[in-house]
């Protein structure tokens, strides 16, 4: 699994990092997400795929 | 194993989306009340309401919809449940067997006495209500919002930023005053006095009356709504209005439950779970659900969309069997003023308010709110960035101290 994240898109909410910390961190410039692990390993794919169903911009994708 | 769920809007469809990634094979089917899965709310009250090219997104399009492999009984409402036979009932006089049952039935606008939906009286609640505000907006129609939690806010918000004469009527004191507390509240009240909008606070509608003539010399755009009517209020005011948009907060869909043995006091109680209380097998998601959360001591309900999305990651997670406790940190966030306003975690009726960065009045902030010294909430207007090392200190449970202690600030 790897995930993605569109920093046309994203408008720094974070609520990617608080559901997966281990794979989104935030940029101390812009608060935009940034990934950290890729791929991400299988037990952080549940909490990554949380990450991408609950941003509020859609700016996160999972493949 | 058979699961049903109630309610194809989030909390619905992504209990479902997250079942099957957890690889679970379930026959599954979907009750829902609208004829099609509903569509993504959070920008219907932002961003569409000013762009006239803006289309409301479902939350999942046919073929990842096709993929879930879910029998669909859509155009039904759900009208009861029996607990003891473990069956669902539609209107079509249909009666659906469950093993596992998912109540994510929502909640509905509530609806004030009078101000019944009706041309020139609406909600905010589908894309089609949104597209009939932004229609009236867009031809600079006079609004009057009735409620003064964040969707009138926002609606009030966008409608001064498109030339619209708007009124906020609201029973409380300042806007958005359960959400933010009552000094944060009193701060955003006098940015939307700031921005035109009349507010008219503490009192509430009398009723509505019709055919109130458009003042004389007023020019009117094409299209605005038109039959003027008048609102009256509690203090005997009149505001007239080509459009009212009540926005006097939601109810939870719990009606079809009556009688199941639930307890509906408000929403469906649950467990940490969100398996529901004293029935087995049936669990709850979304506005509908009430539930025990760690950090707080009482239940409670939360209508965030974040809330709605994890709290479906949850049920799914325990229908397989995982046991995962539902303790997300609550946000909401709101665009309104030119500004983003997040708030992560709850601020209590009594916190005391603690400005780490800028004031009440400036063009950003971020304040800390909190007693006996605990942390309870942070919350930001304009300041996504500045909050983040707040964020994280509300996330670790620390004492407002430390947050305090980080801004430099003597408690």
């Amino acid at each position: 699994m790897q995930v993605k994240v569109d920093l046309d898109v994203c408008q720094g909410h974070g609520v990617c990092h608080m559901s997966a910390p281990d794979v989104f961190e935030l940029s101390p410039e812009d608060g935009h997400s940034i990934v950290i692990v890729d791929p991400v390993p299988p037990d952080l794919q549940d909490a990554a795929q949380l990450g991408v169903d609950s941003c509020p911009e859609r700016a996160i994708s999972a493949e | 194993m058979r699961i049903v769920v109630v309610g194809a809007s989030l909390a619905g469809v992504r209990t479902i989306q997250a079942l099957r990634r957890h690889g679970c094979d379930a026959q599954v089917t979907l009750i829902g009340r609208e004829p099609g899965i509903a569509c993504d709310r959070p920008p219907l009250s932002k961003g569409f309401l000013s762009d006239p090219d803006a289309a409301a997104r479902p939350l999942l399009g046919p073929e990842d919809l096709a993929k879930l492999e879910v029998t669909m009984i859509l155009g039904r409402s759900a009208t009861d449940l029996a607990p003891a036979e473990q069956t669902v009932g539609t209107d079509s006089g249909e009666r659906i067997g469950y093993d596992t049952l998912v109540i994510a039935t929502g909640s509905s606008p509530r609806l004030l006495p009078g101000l019944e939906p009706r041309p020139g009286v609406q909600v905010l609640r589908t894309g089609a209500d949104a597209a009939r505000i932004r229609d009236a907006l867009s031809a600079r129609a006079r609004v009057v919002v009735v409620g003064g939690g964040f969707i009138g806010a926002e609606i009030a918000s966008t409608g001064r930023r498109m030339g619209c004469a708007v009124t906020v009527i609201e029973p409380l004191p300042a806007l958005m005053i359960r959400g933010l507390g009552p000094a944060l509240s009193q701060a955003m009240t006098r940015r939307h006095v700031l921005a035109g909008t009349d507010l008219r606070l503490g009192v509430g509608v009398a009723g509505l009356e019709s055919g109130a003539p458009h003042p004389a010399g007023a020019a009117r755009e094409p299209g605005a709504a038109s039959g003027g009517q008048a609102v009256r209020l509690t203090d005997g005011a009149a505001v007239l209005a080509d459009l009212v948009v009540v926005a006097a907060g939601a109810v939870p869909e719990t009606g079809w439950l009556r009688g199941s043995g639930l307890d509906l006091s408000d929403g469906v109680l649950c467990d940490g779970l969100l398996s529901a209380a004293g029935v087995p097998g049936v669990y709850a998601a979304g506005d509908v659900a009430r539930w025990r959360h760690p950090r707080y001591a009482d239940p409670v309900r939360m209508e965030h969309w974040t809330s709605a999305i994890e709290q479906a990651a949850v049920v799914a997670a325990n229908i397989c069997g995982q046991g995962r406790t539902h303790d997300a940190l609550p946000y909401v966030w709101s665009d309104q003023l030119g500004g983003r306003l997040q708030i992560f975690g709850r601020v209590q009726p009594n916190d005391d308010v603690h400005y780490v960065l800028g004031d009440a009045s400036s063009d950003a902030f971020v304040a800390i709110t909190g007693g006996d010294g605990r942390l309870n909430a942070v919350v930001g207007f304009g300041a996504v960035r500045e909050l983040l090392p707040y964020r994280k200190l509300l996330l670790g449970g620390a004492p407002l101290s430390a947050a305090l202690g980080l801004a430099g600030t003597s408690a």
